[in-house]
């Protein structure tokens, strides 16, 4: 008796099912986002003109054809840059304290706990507290600034998770490398694990400006509702590209529908285009690296 | 070239756990001296007490005195990122930095530690490459990744990085103990000639490696599981592996080890 045995049938058989249950799996998953690009994209091209990206909704009745969204349009953006503005510093910031300074101290541990409670607040919440902190405790203005306030509320934990992975990942053996060259830790943080885990620190960030750019309920209550541009995101309402959509596709005309469809489209290839620019820097970075 | 290292009374801990206790010995100059003995039995951490490496793991401390040429190491006013210039350090295995191409590689130390013009770096890297023997094999592709070479060559990138910044002492943990045997001939040639410009302290479990290359050799041991590590027995090379003083050290290089 040889240990070399044939592929027996029941295993080619077994192999078989499972592969087919597999590709059958990637299909199902498949499905919802074809079937959502699929949608957007029929009912968005409509109205997805000139007109649409460079008006806003000002002066256009109820039962009016035509306006636009790029008041919305601007008004995201500008929330959602000032957001980044604020989430990523921070977060960058916090995952490096947690992975290169803290280890295992009472205040990271701390930190880590309350940066769990964060990622699990619900977006609403986040909008709610600005609204009752930042407008009505100090009295500021409904703004794009406080939309930002609560969308960077949402990044925040997403971003330092994220970049902890992505720090965690960097083995030990090039810190140390690095301090054996007689290099400070600033500078073997700055110039030796940074740069080693750029390329997925970046992308984890997209990802959480992606998930943000598509929030509705904090905007709801931070930065109020308008159908005129306000291009100064500090004072006044503004408007945003899911605002937009919620409020389009609530209106009972057919044209306010396909207004709705167009903002959802307009919403994918925003968060399409970041996704791209994501993963253009990553390229970018590694086919410098094999030069 | 090289200086002179002095340890007396040295002890080293992590957490609670005493790893090494009361080390003292001299390494000379411009020779190069091996550390031998079993597994887990603190040559490593010694090594890294020796550039202050040791505190770079959390909850590490070490007690006793390192003198450099006459120079406390571990006074509270030293500056260990100064210490780590002074005394390089090899590990065992190789760890060139992944986002640099060769030449970013052996400038590293360089350029992490401030500003140099190009023709200076150009200079540095012939010089440390020339040094570390591996010139002629990746002088073509400089600007390649230092982690496309082979392991042995890896290797020999991280000699040439370490000697960029021109250390006075280089330190070798098992610098070998990845690569064939025709690698390993490569560095230890190498370190045979680096010898006459840097004091080199070497890890090896390679009793014929020790024989070879070094001109002192120290014999580490633990007194039993869990004890600390000590040193048991430091002399010539010639005489640890002729007519060593201690038997442990006999049972040791013979291979009648318990
Ligand atoms: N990072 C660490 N944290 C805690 N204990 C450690 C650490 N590194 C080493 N030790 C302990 O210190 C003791 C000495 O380890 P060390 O690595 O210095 O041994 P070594 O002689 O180099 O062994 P080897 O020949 O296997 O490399 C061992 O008991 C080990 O478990
Ligand atoms: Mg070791």
């Amino acid at each position: 008796m040889t240990g070399i045995q044939r592929v027996s049938a029941g295993r080619r058989l077994k192999d078989r099912l499972i592969r087919s249950l597999v590709y059958l799996s990637f299909v199902v998953a498949v499905i919802p986002l074809i079937a959502v690009l699929w949608m957007v994209i029929r009912n968005g091209l409509a109205r997805f003109d000139v007109e649409f990206l460079t008006h806003s909704m000002r002066n256009i009745g109820a039962r009016d054809v035509g306006g636009g969204a790029y008041h919305a349009i601007l008004g995201t953006l500008e929330q959602v840059l000032l957001a980044s503005a604020i989430s990523i510093p921070i977060g960058l910031l916090t995952a490096i304290y947690l992975v290169e300074y803290g280890q295992g101290t009472r205040l990271s541990r701390m930190i880590s706990f309350f940066v769990d409670v964060m990622t699990g607040i619900p977006s609403v919440v986040a909008g709610l507290f600005v609204l009752a902190f930042w407008i009505l405790v100090l009295g500021m203005p409904f703004s794009g600034f406080a939309g930002a306030l609560a969308l960077s509320i949402l990044m925040m934990p997403t971003v330092v998770r994220s970049t902890e992975e992505m720090l965690k990942l960097v083995p030990n053996d090039l810190r140390e490398a690095s301090y054996a060259l007689g290099v400070p830790k600033w500078r073997t943080i700055v110039k030796v694990v940074l740069p080693t885990s750029l390329s997925g620190i970046v992308t984890g960030v997209m990802l959480a400006i992606a998930r943000v750019a598509g929030e509705t309920a904090p905007l709801l209550l931070t930065v109020f509702f308008t159908d005129s541009i306000n291009r100064n995101p500090f004072t006044g309402p503004q408007m945003g590209l899911p605002l937009y959509v919620f409020d389009q596709a609530s209106r009972p005309t057919d044209s306010a529908v396909d207004r709705a469809w167009a903002g959802a489209l307009a919403l994918i290839l925003i968060v399409m285009l970041l996704n791209l620019a994501a993963r253009l820097i990553g390229r970018w970075r590694s086919s410098a690296r094999k030069r | 070239m090289g200086q002179q290292i002095q340890v007396s009374g040295l002890n080293a801990y992590y957490g609670k756990h005493k790893a090494i206790e009361d080390i003292s010995m001299t390494i000379e100059p411009q020779s190069i001296t091996a550390f031998i003995g079993p597994s887990g039995c603190g040559k490593s951490t010694f090594l890294r007490t020796l550039n202050r490496m040791h505190e770079v793991v959390p909850g590490a401390r070490v007690e006793g005195k390192v003198l450099l040429d006459g120079e406390d190491l571990y006074a509270p006013d030293i500056e260990p990122v100064s210490v780590r210039r002074m005394i390089g350090m090899v590990f065992q295995r190789p760890n060139p930095f992944p986002t640099m191409s060769i030449y970013e590689n052996v400038v590293a130390g360089l350029r992490l530690n401030g500003r140099h013009s190009r023709s200076e770096t150009d200079t540095v890297v012939e010089e440390s490459l020339r040094g570390a023997n591996l010139w002629n094999e990746v002088k073509d592709r400089l600007s390649k990744p230092g982690a496309g070479l082979s392991g042995g060559q890896q290797q020999r990138l991280c000699i040439a990085r370490a000697i960029a910044v021109k250390p006075q002492v280089l330190l070798m943990d098992e610098p070998c103990s990845a690569l064939d045997p025709i690698s390993t001939l490569a560095i230890e040639d190498l370190m045979t000639t680096l010898k006459k410009r840097f004091t080199i302290v070497i890890v090896t479990h390679n009793m014929q490696q020790a024989a070879r290359v070094s001109d002192r050799t120290a014999f580490f041991n633990l007194a039993g599981p869990g004890q600390p590590g000590r040193i048991v027995e430091m002399d010539d090379t010639s005489r640890i592996f002729s007519n060593p003083a201690q038997k442990a050290t006999e049972d040791y290089i013979t291979g009648r080890f318990g």
